[in-house]
């Protein structure tokens, strides 16, 4: 199979074009998916290419999005909805979690909903407000519903494909300051790559490193900081947050004997500390030290002079690390 | 509607004893409820139902074992049989107008002939879900009948406290499809309405708003206490246009139906009942284990632990 450098948001249009090609029952809503291709453009072209009936532009309307989108799936179609912006995902919170997330359980399996929801999210773009907002923890925490945030184009592709073919509702949360500035080798034609098993993206000795989608980015940087004082991180890539791959992490911080989580999200009730507290439970007589978290602020996500305020960064990962030594 | 009506005593008389939960009867509604599902094709029609609607469900093929152990929270008892182009019951009121505009989308989309009907009060119409999925609908020209029954009261709040509008079908002209009002008293009233927007819908015409005007002549569930809200006055006037009164005024006139018959029906239908509740208080319980199926198509190893891991 061969390989081409791709962009990030180019993955993801290649994963959609194929499924598109591949599965007729597959059809892509959103707003402004049509014609604009998005507001990203990671839809770019499909209209003109599979037609009005597969690319449909929907009136504006989260809730009806997702809400639809389970009545397709009944039918017997596998919509790929894009929300425009996750921060935006709280307007069909119901249709999600409550709705999606149960409609399997609550009706004893005789209908199961085959819906990807895809959502550009994530800080550091200088983005109005709501539109950075990371939200994942909160979207973990619906029991029912799987939860994808891809680093790299060539898992940004195969976990897509992935997501789109599993029976069950999946969220695919993608970094947006990762679609332009991240390129990287992909596979032109089809592959997948499995939910729920993370990545090692580097194997280091001293500290593990724990995160996913933009954080295993400043994860890696941190890590380049670390080896110039001769400090070696393993960086976990956890890649799907449910399914949860705990042996990839367990295992790496068993080795290490220290672990940080990163996460771009509010610290409180995060993600992050449902990681920290698997690793304590499953990893306690490893640990040299108490599992640390570098995260966002509990504060409303805020205007751009203050989102380096916000964000976690390379000196707040080496100030953790500097804790644990 | 005298098989539910029966129905609605039996579960009313189970919840006062804890043997099940809440239950929400449908007495007043039954003309309403049943005569809009027998405007349907079940072999190509759905019905997405929320949560008072015993008599489409069992007219639409489920079993009354299957609806009894609803009741009875045994869930696997209750799974709509696969064929069976029925929802299963919704109770986040509201929460199904988008699913089925979504389904009878769908369905056109598939090029199928199927039409979605949907259920939901006056009171859900005040939801956000109502409104997007309403002008979703009209947008995309969904195959869906809207059935609005306005049954006077969403629990304590009467219909007029829902909306300054002088009738909820009016809210069809702002989402470009007909609004109708019916006599939802009139079993033939509603099927008429119910079958002509049916027609339209399979014919590429799109939804219809429908308002069926009934009343709640009972509790909204067995938690509820509509002394504390309505008067008697209202709910004798209300009795007067009992659906089922009505329809059997109508039959012994014909000559259709006289005492005897009536009472023999009766006497069939509770006996039916009881021998649901029988059959569905001797199902096994559930092991503990069932909690953890049909979260996900393939069960998580870890999910009992409260891992979510493959």
């Amino acid at each position: 199979m061969s390989v081409s450098e791709r962009s990030f948001i180019e993955a993801i249009r290649d994963a959609l074009t194929l499924e598109m090609e591949h599965d007729e029952r597959v059809i892509l809503l959103g707003m402004d998916v049509g014609a604009l291709g998005g507001v990203f453009r990671a839809t770019d072209g499909l209209q003109e290419r599979f037609g009005t009936r597969r690319v449909v532009n929907t009136p504006l309307a989260e809730g009806a999005i997702v809400g639809t989108s389970l009545g397709l799936a009944v039918a017997g179609l596998v919509p790929v909805a894009e929300i425009q912006f996750l921060g935006f995902l709280h307007f069909a919170f119901h249709q999600l979690g409550p709705q999606l997330g149960r409609l399997r359980f609550r009706s004893r399996g005789r209908f199961g909903a085959q819906v990807t929801i895809r959502a550009p999210f994530g800080g550091g773009t200088r983005m109005p407000e709501f539109h950075a907002d990371a939200i994942e923890g909160q979207i973990a925490n619906c029991p029912g519903v799987k939860l994808v945030v891809p680093s790299t184009p060539h898992d940004a592709k195969g976990l897509l494909l992935s997501a789109i073919r599993d029976p069950d509702p999946v969220v695919f949360a993608e970094h947006q300051r990762l679609y332009r500035n991240v390129r990287g080798p992909v596979e032109d034609g089809d592959y997948t790559v499995p939910l729920g098993v993370a990545a090692r993206r580097r194997e280091g000795d001293d500290v593990t490193l724990v995160s996913w989608g933009a954080g295993v980015h400043l994860a890696e940087h941190a890590a380049d900081d670390l080896a110039t004082q001769h400090i070696s991180a393993t960086v976990v890539d956890i890649r799907t947050l449910v399914p949860l791959d705990m042996e990839t992490i367990v295992a790496a911080v068993e080795h290490t004997g220290r672990c940080i989580v990163l996460q771009e999200g509010p610290q409180t009730a995060g993600f992050a500390a449902e990681v920290a507290a698997i690793v304590q439970a499953e990893a306690f007589t490893s640990l040299d030290g108490p599992v640390l978290r570098v995260c966002g602020r509990d504060t409303p996500y805020p205007p751009g002079a203050l989102e380096d305020a916000y964000l976690p960064s390379v000196e707040r990962i080496l100030a953790a690390v500097d804790q644990l030594s | 509607m005298v098989l539910t009506r029966r129905f609605d005593k039996r579960m009313i008389g189970l919840s006062r004893r804890d043997v099940i939960g809440t239950y929400t009867p449908l007495e007043g509604q039954e003309a309403s409820v049943l005569g809009a599902a027998m405007a349907l094709d079940p072999a190509r029609d759905w019905i997405v139902p929320s949560y008072r609607e015993q008599a489409a469900l069992l007219h639409h093929g489920l079993s009354l074992d299957a609806l009894t152990a609803l009741y009875f929270g045994r869930i696997d008892a209750a799974r709509i049989p696969d064929g069976l182009n029925l929802l299963t019951r919704q109770q986040a009121v509201g929460a199904q107008i988008p699913h089925a505009v979504g389904l009878a989308w769908g369905l056109a989309l598939r090029e199928l002939s199927g039409v979605v009907l949907t259920y939901f009060g006056e009171g859900a119409s005040s939801e956000g879900d109502f409104h997007e999925a309403c002008n979703f609908a009209g947008v995309v020209k969904a195959p869906v009948v809207f059935l609005l029954q306005n049954n006077g009261w969403a629990i304590s709040m009467p219909a007029q406290g829902q909306t300054a509008a002088s009738s909820f079908a009016d809210r069809a002209a702002g989402y470009g499809f007909p609004g109708v009002v019916v006599d939802g008293t009139d079993l033939f009233a509603v099927h008429d309405a119910v079958s002509e927007a049916v027609e339209r819908a399979r014919g590429g015409g799109g939804p219809t708003l429908i308002e069926s005007r009934c009343y709640r002549l009972s509790m909204h569930n067995t938690a509820d206490d509509p002394r504390r809200y309505r008067d008697d006055a209202e709910v004798s006037a209300a009795r007067e246009r009992d659906p089922i009164t009505r329809l059997r005024r109508l039959l012994t006139e014909g000559g259709a139906l006289d005492d005897a018959s009536f009472a023999s029906l009766e006497h069939d239908v509770a006996a039916e009942i009881d021998a649901a509740i029988d059959r569905v208080q001797q199902l096994p319980r559930p092991p503990r284990d069932a909690i953890f199926e049909h979260v996900f198509a393939t069960r998580p190893a870890a999910i009992e632990h409260g891992g979510m891991t493959q």
